[in-house]
This record gives C-alpha cells, sequence and structure tokens, in this order.
C-alpha cells in the first residue's frame, strides 16, 4: 500500500504539492513557509524527508538513547507495510525491534505489560481501523493503570502508534479517523502530527512522557508531506497548540493531514480579504483550550474540522467548550467542516471529505452570520 | 472425584509430575496419534485410507522449502481428520490421597517443616479473613466482597513456591499470595474499609488490592485482560536476564476471553517466562464449566498454541507446591511459557452480590467443602508428620479471628482519603481541565456538604 501512495495527489491540496527533478512528490506545508519552526531551524540545519522517515529516525533515536525501549507490532522486523521501522530490527536487534502475532489485543496487553516494568513500548497497530480489538486493553487497562494502583504502578512508557486517516483509495478499514473514541478516556494522551519535523518531536516527546500516549500518523502524508527535519534529538511539548499562521476575521482549528486542507481554504480567503488565523491542536487530550480560547476571544469566530464523522467528533468538544469560553465575544456560531456521518465511502471518498471547499464554504457564513450553511438556497442568496 | 469438569466427565488423577510437552514441529503430527481415530465412532476420514494409515511420508524438497509447520511435516494420501477430544483425559496430578495421606512419598518436592507450617497457617489466616469480611459486608460496613473459600491451596501453595522477585498479575481470587508475601490483616481491611491508608486511595472495590512492595500487579475487575501484561512483564524479565518469572491467574470463565488466547501465543512466540496459573473452579458466576467450553478443560489448550502445560489438583496443596516449584524452574532456566490448570471449586459465592444456591445444588457445594477441603486434606497430612494437632488449630484460629475483627475495628474508624485523590494519578501531573474541575467540585462542595460524604475530608483547592 505504502508503495502506491506517491500517486495520489491530495485532490484539494495540489497547490501544496510540488515536484523535484526526481519527481519525488514534495509537499510543502504552507504551515513552514508562512511560519517556520525558528527553535528547530536554529539549533540544526535539517534534511529533507517525508514524514515516513522522519518517524523512522525518531524510532532510531528513541532505540539509541534508551536501551529499556522497544519497538513491535505486525510486520514491524521487516520494516512495516508503511517503512516507518526500517532498519531498527538490523540496527537494535530481534530481541528490541520485533514481529508480534496478529492481534492487536495481545499486542497492546504486552506492551502494557512491558512499560509497566520501566520500559519504553512503542506498539504498532497497523491501521487506526484495526485499533479496536485493542480498545478493551487501552481503555480498561493502560487508561487505568496508574490510577487503580494509587500511583503504585504505571504503564506510562506506553506509546501506541497507528496510522489514520484518508488516503485516497482506503475504502471503509484503510482510512478511518478514531480519535475521538480515545479522547473520551481520562488516563491516555493522543497526538496527531501534521508535518515529518512535526512527527519526529511529538513522537520523541510521546514516546519519554510519562503517560501512556495514542500517536496517530496521516498515512496521507507518510511520502507526500516532506520538509526539512532536523537531524538531532529534539522534543516538541505535548499538550501545546500551535498558531501556524496568524490572522484577526477567524480562527480554524485542526489536526493531522486536515491542516493542509485548511491552509488551503486560508490562502483563497486571503485572497477575498479574510484574514484566518490557524491553530494546529497536536494533542486533543489534555488539549491546549487556553490557545484556542485566546485566539477565538481575539476573532470572535471559530471553525473546527477534521475527517471523522462529525456526530460525537472532536470538534464537538472543542465547539462546546469555545462557547462556553467564548459566549460573549462570539460573532457567529461555532462551525464545523468534518467528515459526512457515514462509513468511510470508497468510491465517494471525494464526496465525504471536509476538503477546502467545504472549509471556505462554511467560514463565509459565520463572517455574515448566516446560521444554516447547508441550505442551498441560502447558499445561492449570499453568493448568487 | 465428582464430576467437576462437568462437560467431560470424571477424570484421572495422577501422582507422577507429568508436563505435557508443547508441540514439537520437528516430530510431526502423525504416528502416536493415529490410534485416536479408530476410537471414535464417527467416520472422519477417508474409508480407503484405513488400509493405508503408514503410507505418509516427508516430502522433503517441500518441507525444506516452506516452514510454516516449523519443521517437517509427514504428507499422507488418507484424509484424516483429527478428533476434537484426545482419547484419555489429561490426568491431574496429586501427591494427597483423599485423607491426606501421601500417595507416593517419591513424586513431589521436598518441603522445610518451617514452610509447610506457615503454608498451613496461612491457609487458616485467609479462611479467617474471608469469614470476618464476607460478614463484614453482610452487616453493611463494607460494600462488596469476594471470598477465596475453597481455593486457599491455590493461593498459599503457588506463593510459597514461588519467589519474592517473582511478580504476580492477579484476577481478583488470589490474595493468599498477598498475605504469605506479608500484607497484614490491617493492609487488607484498611483496602476494604477505603481509608486514607489503601494504597490504591480508595477508588477501586473492595478485594482490588495492589502492592507495589510486594511485585504484586493492581487487581482490576476485568478478566483475562491481565495475562497479556503478564507476557509483557516476564519479556522484561527475560531481557533483563533476572532469576525471576511472571504468574498471571485467572479463572476458568478467563480462558474463553480473547486476552487469555492473544497471552498464550505471545508468550510462546516471544518464549517469556511466565506461568499461566488457570484455578479452574468449575463456575464463572453461575456459568458451569460446560457451558465455557467442549475442550478436556483449559490444560489441553496450551499444546495448541505450544505451551508446556499440566493439570493438577488444586485442593492439594502439596501438589500445587510441586508444580508451581516445577513451573517456576522450567519457566525461568527454559525461558518459556508454562501453563498450570488448578481443578478446584469455588465453595464460596462468585462475590458477596452473588447467592450460589439459586442455580447450583447445596449438596455440591458442601461435598466439596466437607470430602475435598484443602485445608483439611493438608492438616490432615501435618498431623501424620506430627507437626500439627488440635491445640494449636484451636489457638491458631482464635488468634487470627482476634486479629483480623481488630483490623476492621482499626480500619473503619480511620478516615477516607481526601477529595484531592480523585484528581491525582490519571496522569503523572493535574492537568489543566483537572485542576478546573477540582475548584469547581470544591465549591460546590463548600456550598452544600450537607449532600455529601462528612467522612471524606475536602481540601481548599489553591487558585492558579
Amino acid at each position: 500500500m505504502a508503495s502506491v501512495l506517491g500517486r495520489y495527489g491530495r485532490k484539494w491540496s495540489l497547490g501544496c504539492v510540488s515536484y523535484h527533478k526526481n519527481h519525488l512528490p514534495r509537499f510543502s506545508t504552507v504551515t513552514h513557509s508562512a511560519v517556520p519552526s525558528e527553535p528547530i531551524q536554529q539549533q540544526q540545519a535539517g534534511r529533507s524527508m517525508n514524514l515516513y522517515s522522519a518517524i523512522n529516525q525518531a524510532l532510531h533515536i528513541a532505540l539509541e538513547s534508551d536501551s529499556r525501549s522497544y519497538v513491535f507490532g505486525e510486520d514491524v522486523g521487516f520494516g512495516g507495510v508503511f517503512r516507518c521501522t526500517t532498519g531498527l530490527a538490523e540496527r537494535f536487534g530481534k530481541h528490541r525491534v520485533f514481529n508480534t502475532p496478529l492481534c492487536e489485543q495481545g499486542i497492546v496487553g504486552f506492551a502494557i505489560g512491558l512499560a509497566a516494568m520501566d520500559n519504553r513500548a512503542v506498539a504498532e497497530i497497523q491501521f487506526a481501523d484495526y485499533i479496536f480489538p485493542a480498545f478493551d486493553q487501552i481503555v480498561n487497562e493502560a487508561a487505568k493503570f496508574r490510577y487503580r494502583s494509587g500511583g503504585q504502578f504505571n504503564c506510562g512508557g506506553l506509546t501506541i502508534r497507528a496510522p489514520y486517516g484518508a488516503v485516497g483509495h482506503g475504502g471503509h478499514y484503510h482510512s478511518q479517523s478514531p480519535e475521538a473514541f480515545f479522547c473520551h478516556v481520562p488516563g491516555i494522551k493522543v497526538v496527531i502530527p501534521r508535518s515529518p519535523s512535526q512527527a519526529k518531536g511529538l513522537l520523541l516527546s510521546s514516546i519519554r512522557d510519562q503517560n501512556p500516549v495514542v500517536f496517530f500518523e496521516p498515512k496521507w502524508l507518510y511520502r507526500l508531506s516532506v520538509e526539512e527535519v532536523p537531524e538531532h534529538d529534539y522534543m516538541l511539548p505535548l499538550s501545546e497548540a500551535e498558531v501556524i499562521r496568524e490572522g484577526s476575521d477567524i480562527t480554524l482549528v485542526g489536526w493531522g493531514a486536515q491542516l493542509s486542507i485548511m491552509e488551503q481554504a486560508c490562502i483563497d480567503a486571503e485572497k477575498e480579504g479574510i484574514s484566518c488565523e490557524l491553530i494546529d491542536l497536536k494533542t486533543l487530550i489534555p488539549w491546549d483550550k487556553e490557545t484556542v480560547e485566546a485566539s477565538v476571544s481575539k476573532t470572535g469566530r471559530l471553525l473546527v474540522s477534521h475527517e471523522a464523522p462529525i456526530t460525537g467528533g472532536f470538534g464537538a468538544e472543542i465547539s462546546a467548550s469555545i462557547v462556553e469560553r467564548c459566549f460573549l465575544r462570539l460573532e457567529a456560531p461555532v462551525s464545523r467542516v468534518c467528515g459526512l456521518d457515514t462509513p468511510f465511502p470508497l468510491v465517494f471518498e471525494p464526496f465525504y471529505m471536509p476538503n477546502k471547499n467545504k472549509v471556505s464554504r462554511k467560514y463565509w457564513f459565520p463572517k455574515i452570520c448566516v446560521t444554516t450553511w447547508c441550505s442551498s438556497a441560502s447558499w445561492q442568496l449570499v453568493f448568487g | 472425584m465428582a464430576s467437576l469438569l462437568r462437560n467431560s466427565g470424571k477424570i484421572t488423577t495422577t501422582a507422577g509430575l507429568i508436563a505435557r510437552p508443547g508441540f514439537q514441529g520437528g516430530r510431526g503430527f502423525g504416528l502416536s496419534s493415529f490410534s485416536l481415530f479408530f476410537s471414535s465412532p464417527r467416520r472422519f476420514q477417508t474409508t480407503e485410507s484405513e488400509s493405508r494409515v503408514d503410507s505418509h511420508c516427508y516430502d522433503d524438497e517441500i518441507s525444506q522449502k516452506f516452514s510454516v509447520l516449523g519443521g517437517k511435516v509427514p504428507y499422507t494420501s488418507g484424509m484424516r481428520f483429527t478428533s476434537e477430544l484426545p482419547e484419555e483425559k489429561v490426568p491431574c496430578y496429586r501427591v494427597l490421597d483423599n485423607n491426606g495421606q501421601l500417595i507416593d512419598s517419591r513424586n513431589f518436592a521436598g518441603i522445610s517443616k518451617e514452610i509447610a507450617m506457615k503454608m498451613y497457617t496461612d491457609m487458616v489466616k485467609l479462611n479467617t479473613m474471608d469469614t470476618i469480611f464476607y460478614e463484614a459486608q453482610r452487616q453493611g460496613r463494607i460494600s462488596f466482597y469476594v471470598t477465596t473459600t475453597g481455593e486457599e491451596a491455590i493461593n498459599i501453595a503457588s506463593a510459597a513456591a514461588l519467589k519474592i522477585d517473582d511478580f504476580i498479575v492477579p484476577q481478583y481470587r488470589e490474595p493468599g499470595i498477598l498475605l504469605w508475601r506479608g500484607f497484614t490483616p490491617q493492609d487488607f481491611a484498611n483496602q476494604c474499609f477505603s481509608n486514607k491508608f489503601d494504597d490504591g486511595k480508595g477508588r477501586q472495590m473492595p478485594v482490588h488490592y495492589g502492592s507495589k512492595k510486594l511485585n504484586y500487579f493492581t487487581v482490576a475487575s476485568t478478566i483475562a485482560s491481565q495475562l497479556p501484561h503478564a507476557v509483557g512483564a516476564a519479556y522484561s524479565l527475560k531481557m533483563d536476564g533476572k532469576d525471576a518469572c511472571v504468574v498471571g491467574y485467572f479463572g476458568d470463565g478467563g480462558s474463553s476471553e480473547g486476552d487469555f488466547h492473544a497471552a498464550l501465543n505471545f508468550a510462546a512466540v516471544l518464549e517469556a517466562p511466565v506461568i499461566f496459573l488457570c484455578r479452574n473452579n468449575g463456575w464463572a458466576i453461575s456459568t458451569p464449566a460446560s457451558d465455557q467450553f467442549r475442550s478436556d478443560g483449559v490444560v489441553v489448550k496450551g499444546q495448541a498454541y505450544g505451551v508446556r502445560s499440566i493439570r493438577v489438583d488444586g485442593n492439594d496443596a502439596l501438589a500445587m507446591y510441586s508444580a508451581v516449584r516445577s513451573a517456576r524452574e522450567m519457566a525461568i532456566t527454559e525461558q518459556k511459557p508454562i501453563l498450570i490448570e488448578a481443578v478446584t471449586y469455588r465453595v464460596g459465592h462468585h462475590t458477596t452480590s452473588d447467592d450460589s444456591t439459586r442455580y447450583r445444588p447445596l449438596e455440591e457445594i458442601e461435598w466439596w467443602q466437607m470430602a475435598r477441603n484443602p485445608l483439611t486434606l493438608y492438616r490432615k497430612w501435618l498431623e501424620s508428620n506430627g507437626w500439627w494437632n488440635d491445640e494449636a488449630e484451636a489457638e491458631l484460629r482464635s488468634n487470627s479471628r482476634k486479629e483480623l475483627l481488630k483490623a476492621i475495628q482499626v480500619a473503619e474508624k480511620i478516615e477516607k482519603p481526601p477529595v484531592g485523590d480523585m484528581f491525582t494519578d490519571v496522569y503523572d501531573a493535574v492537568p489543566s481541565n483537572l485542576f478546573e474541575q477540582e475548584k469547581l467540585l470544591q465549591q460546590t462542595v463548600t456550598r452544600y456538604p450537607q449532600d455529601y460524604p462528612s467522612d471524606v475530608p475536602v481540601r481548599a483547592v489553591p487558585s492558579s
């Protein structure tokens, strides 16, 4: 599957994709051209790499820097179906990097036991779509391990990596974004990176964090997203959102692959004279309410966007929290642009996706205070 | 022995400690098991093959190329299905007969008088604790309780056969291991009364004990989900080169959970020094073993995963001690998992929320309590050695009772943990949303104190 990823341009972000001489798709997020990540670049010049290579580098560093760290999962030994674990078994040995039987509850349960013995256990679930057999282990075991023991035991060294989200051809079971299920579970952290350099820094933080972390990797960006990634060992803080584009009219909040869509919408909006502030939440729980609150207090408008179905999605939580905190400063209803409430559909994926058209259309509405965005009649009234 | 494994009728007992070897890929499946097929009344093989049963052969070229079955596999022209049940049930290893006398003095691990005495003492203490705590629950002094009655030998004898460096990953009917390792009656009582000295900070129901100091993972109510943890922990011991193993306890019901199967398979593949100790007590709440599985109990599942296994009389303390000691030795020296099925009977109700006489005959419970009481059997052996008598028994029971009664009297007077303990340990540090929620809660309780328990201290939350 990984090999075909490169063939799929993300239709709605073609503006971001340019091609080098070697024909490798280069994904330069506007994030980094607009707001360079200075702290990283100051430390050390980076090397251009894609997201799976950045993950691979983070895993190398994690295994190198801590002899009590382990990486395992289905097909991990030969490098993984997305190549994220390439070269690890050869370098660190088959006792530290290994295949497991095909059993997600076993992988996570085993990882909890390993982490409980003061190890860093990095478990790979091959696709987020297949994480559900391990749901009980995550929800009832990992999340409560410290709490139920009164702090005597913990499995804080546990990190569960799983590729998530649309990929252009994944259908029901290679496309889902299940992050909201895990955001309802006190005791775990949920982290989703947007780009290679973010992925490396956030993964190293997740592995070294003293709490179990579910780390969702945007599989569409594994090969597509390419940027300068510092070679050295660095960590990016968890539970800290980042304003990646400043603006004054509306705040857009998202995470992972969806940010590239939202950035395109921001660029389009700018041409229309609308100034968008874009926030990458990065950590979904515990999430950085304060940064979002400060931004919405300034702009007076909020739009949240995610690939997962809208109903019960994490966007609902953000909306409710911000309405509670910013009600008197809001100048328009909070908007959500999300996946539809259907199973993820193969041939209808372009229609299902919360693409930049849907985002652009939606943020106009809070701007002009139209309440029902989905009414085509009112849409025509506004835009003719 | 009564039909404990209800679906499978009587099982034989053996005085010889025989561990069943795991699957040895190189040996093939062939010859030794053929006799099973002919004993079946049903036909599950081609007729012509009957005259050609020995025509199987090894195809060297293919078996060298493909190792999917882990070694050479004989080919045969006869179509045969394996039997769903072995011809004979796996025998149950025991050391003591029904009168508590040695069946064969050679076939069990030697045991010192000191250890033997402590085993009995702790079995009696455990039994006494169950009686007193059960009564305390009935009097409404604690909310819930789980007895271990009938399974004292499994608890104490397995604990005695292990070392303190061995990690225990319990279900919830194994408090005897904690008792053996030094958890005091007061420690047990503090947990059951959820007072401020409960190491679990009053967050879990009674009997959900845990002790970092005693290498005993905290109990969870979930079933069999601890078994994959046992494998992970054992893998850590393996990588650290420790002279120790992990023991994961579970029940017959737990063997139906996916986590049980995941754990055995992972342990075999990853060669983890872990003992899976199944307390097959015949009942999962009201579900008898016959509604739980159709296999010859739990022991046979080990071989399917390539795990060496043994069935033991769980009410025979000496058999349990011997089997667990041998299992420990093998798990550590050979770095591999072992499965023990301890055959026993849950004499008590499932929990204090259950009345088991609604689904099983009283006579059955009484038979196990009288004829197969693990304490009585073991005491007879102690007495035959001249190590125990009625006087010692009376003194031990009286002292244990006093000690436990005192423990609950003390425990119930100690105040509960502060409400602030509700917000810690969710994460390593309290995140801002929890800090905010604690502050709001504190304001609410201050305003409506009459609506909240008065024995739970509420401390002021400093403003951020």
